[in-house]
């Protein structure tokens, strides 16, 4: 007879559906609507760095994948992620090579060199984005005004500069479209050097107006949502980022309305809502630990308020998301949950709990009950 | 829904939702014909191994004790059929050693009646003489664990026990042995409990049924209210809980917090409560077994899966061997050359068996088999590293860090592990393995990490 043939495996033999692939794949169709929204925002100008700086991290990461030192596969979508969040952190004008490069840095530099997805202690994207801010001072702040005439069929100019070649400046192309150079300033710009705050609802829906502002917080707001209602993103450190810049906000602007801007135009303005969303929920740089997750973004909203405000760059969410993954090791450390049966809760009932612990106890010999006799019973072991 | 329920009272945090899986919950218990050989292993439960005290060569009759040990912690084994002692030594086992056995050959005229056993009236027995009897009737926790029962009830002289606890929450999928047992045997079932309850002291009995098996607990509820008129019991001496369907809710700890909202103390058993914990299957074997002054030699195992074509609940007398179950149950193409997947117990905390050989014990609750086709999709997942997702602390019942323990028994930091994040807390539930997108066998890890450490600490 031959012995059939039985596979051997540990338990649990039953899996849950979700695995790496369909939480990558859904953060990526959670992000179509938003870059769709870019690109309706500066027509093909934004299509094309999407483009470019997507596929140069797909290929750079199908590279570095092929040499076999990091985990992952293409398949897996984390790429993906890395190259739209990249595109839609970066100006719509942002020459094309250069996208190409931070796309390249964002995977090889943030990434692989760590040893590829889940190992990373950086977001890569964030990364890419602080090599191209450190590299390309210029290029990353010029903004072009949104809805533009004629943004689908006429690329911004320093989008087509070539390779190594300083980017056309953008002032005499804005001109020849009626606009003064100031109409490229993003809001926070704008507020940091000229004192002008824009209001919060025009900047909820980018919708008024030439602002140089990305996709509208709002849109984003309801794309996090929906991942976190599938649970595929945590949902507290988001609410904590965006609790916590706010809170800051709100206390500066109560002591001196002079000085500071409202807490709503914080919370709108810039990166933070892209940032709070998108970026700081990054799994493999946040912390585990559900603790850990709210004093994380507490420590980002509170770094961006504070970077805005007494530093001389207008925005702050990418330098203090980036210290709040280098923090995440530490944060995990220290806010290890409690055990079941070993913390504080211990002695102490739950109030709504079905039945009483005690039911007012009546002795083993009143309940009939008498110390064991033990005839035949095997004798128990001292201690 | 969790969080729901969580204000709700009634259940502990964290935990899974698997596929119930129940397919078998409407089938009555069907009786599995007689094996012609039964192979009864001498090692089914802790303790000191029980000897033989009968001969190849031998005639038993069903029932007959076979084999004692003289330790506390281990009770005798009796013979399942009427037959002929035909080998002593070593058969498969269910861990995949080779394990002392003793196999009887049925003699094939035979009735098959329990004869050795001498009916007893318990009714005004003490303690002591319940625990003797319990002990005499070879009974362990029919529920998986096989801890000696005698042992669970006998309260130490200087704890007291006012509470007895009994399980009906069956929260493993595709099981559905302790639900049949609860609608069919509920008059055995409350016979066990009022021993148990003599035995331990206890002034009242609680019985938690997850509510997924809403049937079972309007039975057991008019089956109380039938015994409270009889006086078998007194008013709100015994209730039945519905509580909320969550794996694992038929652990000791899960199902206390969700009766009685507390905290069992880490590393402390729920006499430190004042309590005991039973489950269904073997208050309700107790009960038949007790007046009869039988011993334990059949049980009710679930047989289901996709690979079953019969599934149901089986009485199944206990060496049974496996290829018997699944050749009566209609497991397709056993002889075959087939990858299949057989599992002793329930789907999350079973044993995966290597052998048709090996048979059914007193602690086997559910024989699953699965089809090649259901594992494809499991195989085809790769496995990932950890990417930090915090499922698997959101799923954790025990409030482990399973992320971190994963990492750290990655590079076999297992002390780290014991001592800083709680690795004995762990009791291989398998809910952050079922939870990890990531396809990391974390169970696995710290059941290796464990056994390392049990070794240094031995060393």
């Amino acid at each position: 007879m031959t012995q059939p043939l039985i596979e051997i495996r540990s338990a649990p033999h039953l899996k849950a559906a979700k695995s790496v692939e369909t939480i990558m794949r859904h953060v990526v169709y959670s992000l179509l609507p938003i870059c769709a929204f870019y690109i309706f925002q500066y027509g093909i100008s934004a299509l094309a760095s999407i483009l470019v700086v997507t596929i140069a991290c797909l290929l750079t990461e199908r590279a570095l994948i092929s040499t076999g030192t990091q985990a992952g596969r293409l398949s897996d979508f984390s790429a993906v992620i890395t190259g739209l969040l990249l595109a839609l952190t970066l100006p719509p004008g942002f020459p094309l090579w250069m996208g190409a490069v931070a796309g390249v840095v964002a995977i090889a530099l943030g990434k692989a060199l760590f040893g590829g997805i889940g190992f990373n202690v950086f977001n890569p994207a964030l990364v890419g984005r602080a090599f191209v801010q450190a590299a390309f001072p210029t290029a990353i702040a010029t903004y072009t005004p949104s809805f533009l005439a004629g943004r689908f069929t006429e690329f911004i100019p320093s989008s087509l500069a070539l390779p190594l070649m300083i980017p056309a400046g953008a002032a005499e192309w804005l001109k020849a479209k009626q606009f003064d150079a100031l109409a490229g300033a993003t809001p926070l710009a704008k507020w940091k050097f000229d004192g002008v705050v824009v209001n919060a609802d025009e900047l909820l829906t980018s919708l008024s107006g030439h602002m140089a502002v990305g996709p509208a917080p709002a849109l984003i707001l309801l794309c996090g949502a929906y991942l976190a209602a599938r649970r595929f993103m945590d949902w507290r450190i988001p609410v904590a980022i965006l609790g916590s810049a706010a809170l800051t906000a709100w206390l500066l602007f109560a002591i001196d309305p002079g000085r500071y801007p409202n807490p709503f135009f914080m919370l709108f303005s810039g990166g933070l809502i892209l940032g709070a969303v998108y970026m700081a929920t990054d799994m493999a740089t946040s912390p585990v630990t559900p603790k850990g997750m709210w004093v994380y973004g507490a420590l980002i909203g509170l770094l961006t308020v504070v970077i805005r405000y007494y530093s001389g760059l207008p925005e702050g969410v990418m330098y203090a998301i980036l210290i709040g993954n280098a923090a995440s090791p530490l944060i995990e450390r220290i806010t290890q949950p409690t055990p079941f049966g070993r913390g504080v809760s211990l002695g102490r009932t739950r109030k709504r709990a079905s039945y009483p612990l005690n039911p007012g106890y009546i002795s083993r010999e009143e309940a009939g009950a008498v110390t064991p006799k033990k005839r035949f019973l095997p004798r128990k072991p001292k201690k | 829904m969790k969080l729901l329920s969580y204000f709700r009272g009634g259940a502990f945090q964290r935990g899974v939702h698997p596929p119930s899986c129940k397919l078998t919950a409407e089938r009555a218990i069907r009786r599995l014909p007689f094996p012609p050989r039964v192979t009864v292993p001498l090692s089914q439960h802790i303790g000191k191994l029980p000897r033989p005290i009968v001969k190849v060569g031998q005639e038993v009759l069903r029932g007959q004790p076979i084999a004692k040990s003289d330790d506390w912690l281990s009770v005798p084994h009796h013979a399942p059929l009427t037959g002929v002692v035909e080998f002593i030594g070593l058969r498969p086992g269910m861990r995949g050693t080779w394990v002392e056995s003793i196999v009887i050959r049925a003699h094939p005229g035979a009735t098959q009646e329990d004869l050795w056993g001498t009916p007893r009236d318990l009714s005004q027995a003490l303690s002591g003489d319940i625990l003797q009897a319990i002990w005499d009737t070879g009974m362990v926790g029919l529920g998986g664990a096989a801890f000696p029962t005698h042992a669970k009830l006998s309260v130490p002289k200087q704890a007291k026990v006012h509470t007895l606890v009994v399980n009906g929450c069956e929260c493993e999928p595709y099981l559905t042995c302790d639900h049949r047992v609860m609608l069919e045997q509920a008059d055995d079932l409350l016979v066990g409990i009022r021993y148990a309850m003599r035995a331990t002291g206890a002034v009242r009995a609680i019985i938690g049924v997850e509510d997924n098996k809403r049937d079972a607990v309007a039975v057991l509820r008019q089956t109380i209210a039938r015994a409270i008129e009889g006086g078998g019991f007194n008013e709100g001496e015994i209730h039945v809980e519905a509580v909320p369907t969550l794996y694992p809710q038929g652990s000791e700890k899960m199902l206390i917090m969700a009766l009685f909202g507390a905290e069992m103390p880490a590393g402390g058993l729920p006499i430190a409560l004042g309590m005991v914990v039973s489950n269904v299957g073997t208050l309700a074997a107790l009960g038949k077994l007790l007046p009869a002054g039988q011993g334990l030699t059949e049980r009710v195992v679930t047989v289901t899966g996709s690979g079953v074509a019969r599934p149901g609940d089986y009485r199944v007398v206990l060496g049974t061997p496996l290829k018997f179950v699944l050749d009566y149950a209609g497991a397709p193409a056993v002889d075959e050359m087939d990858a299949r997947q057989v599992i002793l117990g329930g789907p999350m905390m079973g044993q995966a068996i290597g052998s048709l050989e090996v048979p059914i014990t007193k602690g086997v609750s559910g024989v699953l088999v699965f089809r090649r086709e259901d594992m494809q999709e499991r195989e085809g997942r790769q496995t990932y590293p950890c990417i930090k997702c915090g499922e698997c602390v959101e799923s954790c019942p025990m409030g482990l860090n399973p992320s971190t323990l994963g990492m750290l028994a990655a590079k076999r930091e297992y002390e780290l592990m014991g001592e800083r994040y709680f690795l004995s807390d762990c009791f291989e539930c398998g809910c952050c393995t079922y939870v990890c997108p990531s396809n990391i066998p974390l169970v696995q890890q710290f059941r290796v990490a464990k056994q390392i450490l049990r070794e240094k600490a031995a060393a």
